[in-house]
């Protein structure tokens, strides 16, 4: 099917429309939604299976020919996110139908979702770079509806923050984009790569690459840029957070990992060495939030910082080995972000409080619960055969195999300390002395715990499974090490 | 012509830092629009600035503006407009909910939940 690549936007597209007409019909909203993100579902999975039967797929919108029109560009890593995006979407709203109070519901939250969902699906396929910019927008503005959604003064307080660093960075986007299209005279990004490389090594390249790091390193929070995420994220419900958390940063990171590999790749001793600074300062960073904090949802968060600089240090390593692994941790990353997510949320629906000091003892009336926070907290730090290992492990062997030291050795040190933060939660909130718990809704932790051990299985299944999903990973890869097939795939005739 | 827009959007940009910076919300976001405003003259100004013909491409026409430049600066102005009228009614709302628009006591603790 030649439209293949457009129904992970389109789906829930539609949905979203249809679903506008009737906001406060509940029970059908929940169907419809749950429905339309299962097709999108499918139709990555068969999406895949024909990236992976047939090479990347490609569709000219409007019948434009390449360098002219928007193409949507499917490729490995591409329908991977695509995939991995929707069902993460699928069990966090699974989770948010039982958590969420009827009338929170009824006021487009379903809406806002799926509208989310095409922004993201639509920025992971998109070939094109202003295009990606109004995917960004698209997915930005449904956020703006989400975080905002409840209108709780803390919320409206922060979202204002929110609003205003996305608005900035947009129009740092458009500037960026008009400097590129200056310079090459394209927006296509297979056509850009070409044209690039033409030019050679440039100065005002290296330039518009250190804003592009600039715009994307914003919506992905690496180390200077990072400061609006813990309050804006702290901010919304916690379904709401688990999206943010798992999707919105990581678009930032696939962002820079497109053009880092697709059209920066002149001057890399300058750029990709600011990129690897950068992602190092970002796991020391959130290492340090990570530990400091004692509110469960704040070290979470601050988690999140340190995966985007694992990611972006494989990245910047940019060998074969490293940028391998920087695929299989955000894969890894965006999975089990999600699952945490959830499942602290438990820990708060129950304690009636995101604060360490207000829990404890939870293990004895929720075994399950805990011992899936286990191994949840295991998967983050990446032990064996969990997921996140062999991201770490790929990232930190090409990092050895660029000559580097410092990288690899702060990428293992921060597992440690990682693993602590987690560890933390753990032992304090589900061992020690039981408190009086004040959660309203503590008798729905047991129906919660279904999505989120749903979650934390596939990122078992995806740590054991991994000789499996290792031709699938390598095929993603193949494009970011060599652009010659990326372009070659877009602009055939 | 150029210069002179270049110089425009120098200004535009430097008139939305200062009120960005500023503590009033409102300033704020009239500090965005403008913000907006010179992103969207630097798209136009980037793709070189032509008088005369229309972006029609026949035989023998050798002087055309490029179309792609306008398409992108209104997908872009569109996407600004919609976004400050949202930021105006949040504004408007959390003024209502906090009692203040000053950007100084909105920091975040518990003082101010």
């Amino acid at each position: 099917m030649i439209n293949l690549p457009l129904l992970p936007i389109l789906i829930p597209l539609l949905t979203a429309v249809i679903l506008m007409f009737f906001p406060k019909r509940i029970k059908a909203q929940r169907f419809i939604s749950l429905t339309a993100i299962g097709a999108t579902i499918v139709a990555s999975i068969v999406l895949a299976a024909e990236v992976k039967a047939n090479g990347i797929q490609t569709l000219n919108l409007g019948s434009w020919p390449a360098p002219y029109g928007i193409t949507l560009v499917s490729d490995m890593l591409s329908v991977l996110l695509v995939l991995t995006s929707s069902i993460l979407t699928f069990f966090v709203v699974w989770y948010a139908m039982i958590y969420m109070d009827d009338k929170y519901e009824s006021f487009f939250f379903y809406i806002g979702v799926m509208f989310l969902l095409v922004g993201i699906n639509g920025a992971f396929t998109t070939g094109d770079i202003f295009n990606l910019f109004v995917f960004f927008e698209v997915f930005l503005i449904s956020s703006y509806l989400l975080i905002v959604l409840g209108g709780k003064k803390a919320q409206l307080r922060e979202s204002i923050k929110y609003v205003l660093i996305n608005v900035i960075s947009s129009a740092l986007f458009v500037t960026a984009v008009a400097y590129l299209y200056a310079v090459v005279g394209s927006l296509n990004m297979a056509d850009i790569s070409q044209r690039i490389s033409e030019l050679g090594n440039s100065g005002i390249i290296t330039v518009i690459a250190i804003f592009f790091l600039l715009v994307f390193g914003l919506k992905g929070a690496i180390v200077p840029l990072y400061f609006w995420l813990p309050g804006s994220y702290s901010a919304p419900p916690i379904p709401v957070l688990a999206l943010f958390g798992a999707l919105l940063t990581k678009v930032g990171v696939y962002s820079i990992l497109r053009t880092y590999t697709l059209f920066f790749t002149q001057d890399t001793g300058y750029t990709h060495e600011i990129l690897g600074v950068l992602a190092l300062l970002s796991i020391v960073v959130g290492v340090i939030g990570a530990v400091a904090y004692r509110e469960v949802k704040t070290i979470i968060i601050y988690n999140i910082v340190v995966a985007v600089g694992v990611i972006l240090y494989g990245v910047a390593a940019m060998t074969p080995a490293s940028l391998e692994g920087a695929v299989f941790y955000l894969l890894h990353d965006m999975v089990i972000k999600a699952a945490l997510f959830l499942l602290v949320g438990i820990m708060i629906a129950i304690a009636g409080s995101s604060h360490l000091k207000d829990m404890g003892g939870m293990i004895r009336d929720y075994p399950r619960i805990g011992w899936t926070y286990f191994v949840a907290a295991l998967a983050l730090a990446g032990i064996p055969p969990l997921s996140g290992f062999i991201g770490k492990l790929l990232i930190v062997q090409g990092g050895f195999e660029a000559g580097d030291i410092v990288g690899p050795l702060l990428v293992l040190i921060s597992s440690l300390l990682v693993l602590y933060s987690a560890m933390k939660i753990f032992m304090n909130g589900f061992w020690g002395t039981p408190k009086a718990y004040h959660g309203a809704k503590a008798k729905l932790a047991n129906r919660l715990w279904v999505p989120a051990a749903a979650l934390v299985l596939i990122a078992i299944f995806y740590g054991v499974g991994t000789e499996a999903i290792r031709p699938f990973i390598t095929m993603a890869v193949e494009p970011l090490i060599d652009p010659a097939i990326y372009i070659e795939a877009v602009l055939k005739e | 012509m150029e210069i002179l827009m270049s110089i425009v959007i120098g200004v535009l940009f430097t008139s939305a830092v200062y009120l960005i910076l500023s503590k009033s919300l409102l300033r704020v976001i009239i500090g965005t629009g403008l913000l907006s405003h010179g992103a969207h003259l630097l798209i136009l100004t980037m793709s070189g600035l032509k008088t005369g013909a229309a972006p029609v491409l026949k035989d023998g026409v050798t002087s055309y503006t490029d179309p792609l430049p306008q398409a992108l600066v209104l997908t872009a102005i569109v996407i600004s407009f919609g976004v400050t009228a949202f930021f105006l009614v949040l504004a408007y709302r959390a003024y209502q909910d906090l009692g203040t628009d000053n950007m100084e006591e909105m920091k975040g603790n518990e003082s101010n939940d």
